[in-house]
């Protein structure tokens, strides 16, 4: 048994990594292939890889992978650019956070996707709809964490800087931000996670392009190769996501692995 | 006009009681005048006040009643005037040891060129050459608490005030860190206040100890230490040094002692 907390070599790490994947692969072909659950509910691999070859080749879903990750990103981004600072400043000007703090924390319950009827009243089907309701989705929860975040640096070093001769401003611009910074990019990190799942729900109403409209398509059609085709697209891209993440972290901050 | 000259003038501080509890006297009305480039340590045992009273004369605490004096000004905020080196490792994680040491000077806007001179002359005279471009995390405890010294005096402020610096570090690290303090301190000559549990340690560098009863803190006891400077470590061996660690031993032991019993 390994003991707690001890690293493990690079190829063993990944070694094991993919096993779980091929054993989860080898599970769902052991089901569908062997006969235990009808076709109907449940496509097998090899029926899913085809029809996502199909989908690629002839119904141009390359497109709708497109559109939807920009929806993604757009939305994500105008979220970040409000959040990341209104976040800092709450996190260290306590009157700003007494002001906004309960606003948030309860806004940050509202359900984004509750939200979708009316922001379809409001601004139609078309992108503007999409990207808010991402914008909605996301903000929130950018805001209160980096609040968090911030607020809890070290204070020790904040007075360090002080007894440095650091004005407030000069606090906030050297110390509260860079000792944070790894901490807000984790963040977007994990936030960019959620605003997936709110642009497939937004496409699975009133969408004629992207991933989560070709799933709902692909319902009436009771295709479930390609609806789960779509599903692991959105896993994959996921993973690619949070992959570039975590290396372009590394690569901004070097002092957090030294 | 040589500046450094300090005056703290009958400063107290309670802290309000935790959960209902008490308030604590931390540190009882306290009256002290240093002189400039006057080496000051304080002795005392745990708990006494001392990092409130220092934290205080950095401006990062406000007495309850008294004030502080830094050449005829009274002190109420931080500023770069008044150096601090804390009983904790506080170098920035994201900045590597010449930007720490470079911070400073970096906050007042000095022109690059000179500041690099500046920082440059510090590595060295902390013995920091070649570990430049270390991140903290890469540095022994010692080497940290040099960098953190470094960057204090890179400031060049008027005040160096020392909480306890060496207080983590092995007993032959701790003497060659406090040879190169009190070398820096004879070639640059500022007012110090150092703050230590070390008796020896107290009496090898100051030029003045005070000792502090134990809790509520007050001074109790202010030592001026004749040995002549420049000081060689072999002045431990001496018979003044001696004497006078055997005076302080008692002063400590009978505030221990108290310490002790209270709790
Ligand atoms: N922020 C605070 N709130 C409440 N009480 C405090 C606070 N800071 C210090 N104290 C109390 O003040 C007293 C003196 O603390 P201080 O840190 O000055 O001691 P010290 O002499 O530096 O001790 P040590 O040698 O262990 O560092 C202690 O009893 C401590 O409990
Ligand atoms: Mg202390």
């Amino acid at each position: 048994m390994p003991r707690p907390l001890a690293p493990i070599p690079n190829t063993q790490r990944v070694l094991l990594g993919v096993s779980f994947f091929v054993l989860f692969v080898a599970c769902w072909a052991l089901a569908t292939l062997g006969g235990f659950v009808s076709k109907i509910f449940l496509a097998d691999p090899i029926t899913m890889v085809q029809n996502g070859w199909e989908l690629l080749t002839k119904f141009g879903f390359a497109r709708d992978i497109g559109m939807t990750v920009w929806r993604v990103v757009g939305g994500f981004t105008l979220a970040a650019l409000v959040a990341v600072p209104l976040g800092i400043l709450m996190g260290a000007y306590k009157p700003v956070e007494a002001f906004f703090e309960p606003f948030v924390s309860f806004a940050r319950y509202l359900p984004a996707s509750a939200f979708i009827p009316l922001l379809i009243l409001w601004a139609g089907l078309g992108e503007t709809q999409k990207l808010l309701v991402i914008f909605i989705g996301s903000v929130f929860q950018i805001v209160l964490m980096v609040a968090v975040a911030v607020g809890a640096t070290r204070r020790d070093l904040v007075e360090a800087a002080y007894t440095l001769g650091a004005g407030d401003q000069g606090v906030v611009r050297r110390v509260l931000i860079p000792a944070n910074a790894p901490e807000i990019a984790e963040i977007l990190r994990l936030v960019l996670g959620w605003a997936w799942t709110y642009v497939i729900v937004a496409e699975l109403i009133g969408s004629s392009e992207g991933i989560g409209h070709m799933i709902i398509e692909s319902q009436s059609l009771m295709a479930t190769g390609q609806i789960i085709f779509g599903i692991i697209v959105i896993g994959l891209i996921g993973l690619i996501s949070d992959f570039l993440f975590k290396a372009l972290n590394r690569g901004l901050f070097p002092w957090r692995l030294a | 006009m040589k500046s450094g000259s300090l005056s703290i003038e009958a400063v107290s501080r309670v802290f309000p009681g935790v959960h209902g509890g008490a308030p604590t006297r931390a540190l009882e009305p306290t009256t002290l005048s240093v002189a400039p480039n006057d080496f000051i340590t304080i002795l005392g045992p745990s708990g006494c006040g001392k990092s409130t009273l220092l934290r205080i004369v950095a401006g990062l605490d406000s007495p309850t009643s008294g004030r502080v004096l830094l050449d005829g000004r009274a002190v109420t905020r931080p500023g770069a005037d008044r150096g601090m080196v804390f009983q904790s490792y506080t170098l920035f994680p994201w900045l590597n040891v010449f930007e720490n040491i470079a911070f400073g000077l970096n906050e007042r806007g000095v022109p690059e060129a000179e500041r690099n001179a500046i920082v440059e002359s510090y590595v060295d005279k902390v013995g920091l050459r070649g570990f430049e471009r270390h991140w903290p995390k890469q540095l022994s405890g010692g080497m940290q608490q040099r960098t953190a010294i470094a960057r204090a005096l890179a400031n060049d402020p008027e005040i160096l005030l020392l909480d306890e610096p060496f207080g983590a570090l092995d007993n032959q690290t701790r003497s060659l860190m406090q040879e190169l303090l009190l070398g820096i301190w004879e070639r640059e000559r500022k007012t110090v206040l150092f703050v230590t549990h070390d008796i020896e340690e107290a009496i090898f560098m100051a030029s003045r100890v005070l000792v502090m009863s134990a809790r509520p803190g007050r001074i109790k006891a202010d030592i001026a230490v004749d040995l002549p400077y420049p000081r060689h470590y072999t002045v431990k061996t001496t018979p003044e040094f001696s004497a006078l660690k055997a005076r302080l031993t008692e002063e400590i032991r009978a505030e221990a002692v108290l310490a002790a019993t209270e709790h």
